[in-house]
């Protein structure tokens, strides 16, 4: 049977066919909907969970591997990085049910902080590395790749690419391997406990089994040499392999799905068959430079194709086949869509009070770093998952005595992302001393990546009743005193700006935290407001929020603001930053 | 049958995904080969969405080149008149009349463009105007402007009705397939 599936779903549908019984994530573009797509297609097959941050996705895999269990832990590229110190060393320990990581690349950064290129954690980590190309291979090769970790005895990394993931492609559907379910534990320390005498005699065996690897790419399904005309040989991997095969269909292909280890031998074979090669891929020259270790003349690599950004299907053609599309330019002069809060968002009312502060905003990653834009202009830094209060901290450090108050700092992060790895920057800064005020947004959810649950919502992944985090109490008990923690509602923007005041006036670390929903996933919505055209005086403050609800509508002096109720939420941040009262419930 | 490229331009919310979904399953029906990509996350909030969707016997990349779209769906004028340069000369750009504002325009920082009209007469492809999200509110939610502009799309493709009709069935939810077959009935009507 044929389906369409989305990359993501056919990397779900690949887990359930391959036995996977655990699968575990921390939501991030653009892999989320692998897990979200496990829980609600596989429940009865696969159990699945979202973790508080990826270092303990990888972890409850590993755990479950180690109990017997294929095991599927899934992440987005910057989430390998916080996952990586468990990666390096399991490794070592090596499987017993079969490991798969699987990142998720973001090249353009469409939604990501940056742009790395995960090959290379390949190289770093030691173990294999494979790289799908379609949905129909996502499914194909992470059955593949178990079944690699079992036979070699290691984690396997399967690198996607936004092109991959959310791309949709045609899947021919095959059945799940139901596999034994382990009845007991191992107790076998020289595999599992990593100390250093344990440790040692792993790495030379570490080094074998890639030098088998290596040999194994000659013949691996997940290579695949396509001979056409001797006169260009293309390198290529992932979805770069299909804009050069739309862009020369006649030329030989060496399309590599297992990069690392590098299949030297097939790599020098095919080089010796074709008078020049070409290297096609995204980001980084990760193929092109082990072409080069071989002492192969690569003719064309990342001479022609970028190392920044996404391969654009056309320009790949311009320098493969010469073809040169006739493309009009773009209507000049149109105002740009950027992303923006949604109408209602509990974000909104507090950035603009931060604005009006004056404060250095640390921010961090989540919907709220859209406060970063104008008109709010209310973020100054933002780093990485949870390193908004750390950065407060050590700025609050190097200011400490300066009264000037646009040298204070506030650290603003969201409940997912405190969670994540929030918990540990605040024990530092309440640690050594430090005097920010952190504003902690709990919207109750895991908003930029489209709504998933947290510690803190009461639910997992499937669907269960769970304990809640009690924000509060946890950080009272990392040593905030109780007076300097403050709730406040997050509409209330004489509240907001009350509290945040007082706290900043004290000369140690504070707690604010706002309880307000996510609008969009928890569907809030009042009745719309409207603008009382008599009263408007067209003075456009209330635009200064930043709503799509809100536009100026009308000609000349009847030019006036307006709410388009279908949008509008009735949140009345508008209402309560306008200075004639002219906006009220319709 | 030759690639035929498609792209389905809008604002993140107005349901673009979807009606690629729709377009998707009707090819895949008609035993063609069907591949596309899109961008999820920061898009869905407010910003400009693009949905790109290839039909043939064989596709590789599951994007559209620069300059070679067959078939434009534009679910917002001024997100039509940005992508219009994508379609080729000979090629189809169908549009809706329904205005949402750039976050930019809202905060004052730029003007809507008041003549669309104008901006995409440069470009010398042939255009549809469809009031979908209007004959969606019709339909009896909005939110259908998506099934109105599949069904607009519909007209200039050979897939029977039937085909189309049982593609959205299975891209929608039960509850609201009423309103969505009407939607699609109205998008089909109102190019006809």
């Amino acid at each position: 049977m044929k389906d369409v599936l989305l990359g993501n779903e056919a990397i779900a549908r690949g887990a359930w066919e391959a036995g996977v019984t655990f699968a575990s994530a921390y939501p991030g573009t653009p892999s989320t909907e692998i897990l979200q797509n496990i829980a609600s297609g596989y429940p009865k097959d696969i159990y699945s969970q979202w973790s508080p941050n990826e270092k303990t996705a990888l972890e409850v895999a590993v755990g479950a591997s180690i109990a017997g269990a294929r095991a599927l832990a899934c992440m987005k590229h910057v989430g390998v990085n916080v996952a990586a110190d468990p990666l390096f060393t399991a490794v070592y320990t090596g499987v017993r049910g079969g490991l798969v990581l699987l990142t998720a690349d973001d090249p353009f950064l469409h939604s990501s902080q940056n742009e790395q290129d995960n090959r290379h954690y390949a190289r770093a980590a030691k173990l294999p590395l494979v790289e799908p190309s379609d949905s129909q291979e996502a499914k194909d090769f992470l059955k593949v790749a178990f079944e690699l970790s079992e036979r070699f005895d290691t984690p396997v990394l399967f690198r996607t690419t936004t092109r991959i993931n959310h791309s949709k492609g045609v899947v021919e559907l095959g059945e799940r391997t139901e596999l034994p379910k382990p009845t007991e534990l191992p107790r076998d320390p020289a595999k599992y406990t990593m100390l250093p005498g344990f440790a040692r005699p792993k790495h030379p065996k570490i080094e074998a089994r890639l030098a088998e690897l290596k040999a194994l790419g000659a013949t691996s399904p997940l290579n695949r040499v396509e001979m056409g005309d001797a006169a260009v040989g293309i390198i290529t991997s992932g979805v770069a392999y299909h804009y050069a095969k739309e862009a020369l269909p006649g030329a030989s292909f060496l399309k590599l799905g297992l990069t690392f280890p590098f299949p030297d031998a097939l790599v020098r074979d095919f080089a010796s068959k074709v008078k020049q090669v070409v290297v096609v891929e995204e980001l980084d020259p990760y193929l092109e430079e082990q072409v080069k270790l071989l002492g192969i003349e690569v003719a064309h690599g990342k001479d022609w194709f970028p190392i920044c950004g996404e391969l654009e299907p056309a320009d790949v053609a311009a320098k493969l086949a010469g073809t040169h599309a006739e493309v009009a330019a773009p209507a000049p002069g149109l105002p740009t869509r950027p992303p923006v809060m949604c109408p209602g968002c509990s974000h909104r009312g507090v950035f603009h009070v931060l604005k009006k502060l004056k404060v250095f905003v640390s921010g961090d990653i989540g919907c709220y770093t859209l406060g970063a834009l104008p008109p709010f202009n209310a973020m100054h830094a933002c780093l990485c998952m949870g390193g908004s209060i750390p950065m407060a901290h050590g700025i609050s450090k190097v200011m400490e005595g300066s009264d000037d108050p646009k040298n204070r700092t506030v650290a603003v992060i969201g409940d997912s992302t405190f969670f994540h790895s929030g918990v540990t920057g605040l024990m530092d800064m309440i640690w050594n001393g430090g005097n920010s005020v952190v504003l902690i947004q709990d919207n109750r959810i895991t908003g930029m990546t489209g709504g998933q649950d947290t510690p803190g919502t009461g639910k997992t992944l499937m669907g269960r009743d769970a304990p809640m985090v009690d924000i509060e109490k946890l950080v009272l008990a990392l040593g905030i005193k109780a007076v300097n923690v403050r709730v406040v509602g997050a509409y209330d923007l004489k509240a907001v700006e009350t509290v945040l005041k007082e706290e900043l006036a004290k000369p140690e670390p504070s707690v604010v935290i706002t309880k307000d929903p996510c609008v969009l996933n928890y569907r809030v919505k009042d009745r719309p407001l409207r603008v009382d055209p008599e009263a408007c005086t067209a003075c456009k403050v209330c635009l200064q929020v930043s709503c799509i609800a809100l536009s100026m509508q009308g000609q000349g002096d009847d030019r006036k603001a307006s709410i388009d109720p279908n949008f509008c939420t009735g949140c009345t941040v508008c209402a309560q930053v306008c200075k004639f009262d002219a906006i009220s419930r319709a | 049958m030759k690639t035929t490229n498609f792209l389905l331009c809008g604002v993140g919310g107005q349901g673009v995904l979807l009606a690629s979904v729709i377009l998707a399953k009707a090819a895949l029906s008609q035993g063609l080969d069907v591949k596309g990509g899109e961008v999820h996350g920061m898009a869905q909030r407010g910003g400009a969405v693009i949905s790109h969707m290839r039909l043939g016997d064989q596709v590789h990349s599951p994007l559209v080149p620069y300059g070679q779209c067959d078939f434009m769906l534009g679910f917002e004028p001024l997100e039509a008149a940005r992508n219009a340069h994508w379609v080729k000369p000979e090629g189809l750009l169908i549009y809706n009349t329904y205005r949402v504002p750039p976050s930019t325009v809202a905060a004052g920082l730029a003007e809507y463009p008041e003549d669309l009209d104008a901006a995409l007469g440069r470009f010398s492809c042939r255009k549809l105007v469809v009031a979908a999200s209007e004959l969606a509110q019709g339909a009896g939610d909005i939110r259908a402007a998506n099934a109105v502009m599949a069904g607009a799309l519909s007209r200039f493709l050979a897939f029977p009705l039937p085909v189309w009709e049982e593609a959205v069935a299975a891209s929608v939810p039960a509850k609201v397939l009423g309103i969505n077959r009407e939607a699609f009935r109205l998008g089909r009507e109102a190019v006809g």
